[in-house]
């Protein structure tokens, strides 16, 4: 009986439509990425069942950590220069041009506003390592309503979002709000997380 | 995986060297690997969810008129006092005294305040002779299916939500509360389908009523 001859097939597969996969996927997703700005401070935020997405432009965030500090941030370089020269002119505090180019492009912050020179002046890895102390909002030194006015000056469309730790007590929270109030700013978003638990 | 010839030898017989056939196939395995290496980081590092907000409108501060205020009937409010613990402490008015009825303790589960505003609320209806509570999901279902366009959606569900007869809720929290009872409450609201409520400061009587409440437990 003659032996039935198996053709020997090569074990080597192509990867050329697996490459075509990979490399589209990873498009994909770089693409889509976008790189959180490191913040001074990790706020858990609160979960709600609010579908309305934050807008990307003209807002201004507020972030309560959960000890209390308050930070600031304003969307957009430009507002943000504008922003830091308003408030030298309102403190007679004089700000050079690397200075204000320094707070253009940093996020979040928290000092008062006499340590700001001091923050403007370090790195940004350096500025993550510090604990900054966070923007007074009291009723005796309340810097977090000239923050607020001087930004509604420089850009009149935009809009409060308030970003607080699930575990901020009330007060503070309370004291923003007013703080908000004070400033003619009567409507506001609270910035949550989105849950999912359903609801009949 | 890429191979190597081993060299052929040489020329054994003298003769010319021969051209040895080279494959012009790629090994893309290497490559492939990179790709979902980076595909790994990158699925990792992005969020996807973008942060949702929940908008608050509250009064404006200046001093309003008397005869400008709404008058709400005692009947109709609830007032919800948040404290420690993650504890609902809440009060109707009594109609005929104007006094608060004795407080409830409860908190933010299923069947604590959310049971409570949506029974209240459907029983201030329902005297009322207004029984469409329940067409709210219908709306929603409907602009899911492009049956009604988003404006008749909400004008719709606005109509129902603002009804003057509807419970209004009054929110106090005390300073023990914590900023996540507060968007819970507020959270609660939107899942009752509340229209009407506001953030108040609480007063002493309330946080006596608190006190008085937590000690009878």
């Amino acid at each position: 009986m003659p032996k039935v001859k198996v053709p020997r097939k090569s074990t080597s597969v192509d990867m050329t439509a697996m490459t075509d996969v990979a490399f589209l996927l990873l498009t994909f997703f770089m693409l889509a990425t976008q790189f959180k700005p490191d913040e001074p401070v990790t706020v858990n935020a609160p979960s709600s069942i609010a579908e309305v997405p934050l807008p990307d432009i003209d807002i201004m965030t507020i972030t309560i950590a959960g000890d209390g500090r308050v930070f600031f941030d304003l969307e957009g370089q430009q507002y943000k220069e504008e922003l830091i020269k308003k408030m030298a002119a309102l403190k007679q505090v004089s700000f050079s041009p690397e200075e204000i180019k320094s707070f253009s492009l940093m996020s979040s912050f928290g000092v008062p506003f006499g340590q700001l020179k001091a923050l403007l002046a370090l790195k940004t890895e350096e500025r993550a390592k510090i604990q900054q102390k966070g923007i007074p909002a009291d009723s005796l030194n309340n810097e977090l309503a000239d923050w607020i006015w001087q930004s509604r000056l420089v850009n009149n469309n935009v809009r409060v979002a308030i970003k607080g730790d699930q575990e901020t007590s009330y007060p503070i929270v309370k004291q923003v709000i007013a703080t908000l109030q004070d400033k003619k700013v009567n409507r506001f978003n609270f910035i949550t997380n989105l849950n999912t638990e359903p609801v009949e | 995986m890429a191979e190597i010839e081993g060299g052929g030898g040489g020329h054994k017989k003298g003769g010319k060297p021969k051209g040895k056939k080279l494959s012009t196939r790629v090994d893309f395995t290497p490559m492939v690997d990179l790709g979902f290496l980076l595909i790994t980081f990158f699925m990792l590092t992005t969020s996807m969810n973008k942060p949702k907000t929940m908008e608050i409108n509250m009064p404006v501060k200046d001093k309003v008129e008397e005869v400008d205020k709404t008058k709400v009937k005692a009947s109709q409010a609830i007032t919800v006092l948040l404290t420690e613990n993650d504890k609902i402490v809440y009060y109707f008015i009594n109609e005929k005294t104007g006094e608060p009825e004795t407080p409830i303790i409860t908190d933010f589960s299923k069947s604590g305040i959310r049971s409570t505003l949506l029974t209240k609320n459907r029983e201030l209806l329902a005297a009322k002779g207004f029984n469409n509570l329940d067409s709210i999901p219908i709306y929603k279902e409907m602009y899911r299916l492009n049956q009604i366009d988003e404006a008749t959606m909400r004008a719709n569900i606005s109509a129902i939500k603002n009804n003057k007869d509807a419970l209004i809720v009054v929110i106090k929290a005390d300073d023990k509360a914590k900023y996540k009872n507060l968007v819970d409450i507020l959270d609660e609201m939107l899942i009752c389908n509340i229209g009407r409520y506001a953030i108040v400061d609480i007063t002493d009587i309330e946080r006596d009523l608190i006190k008085t409440a937590m000690a009878v437990k």
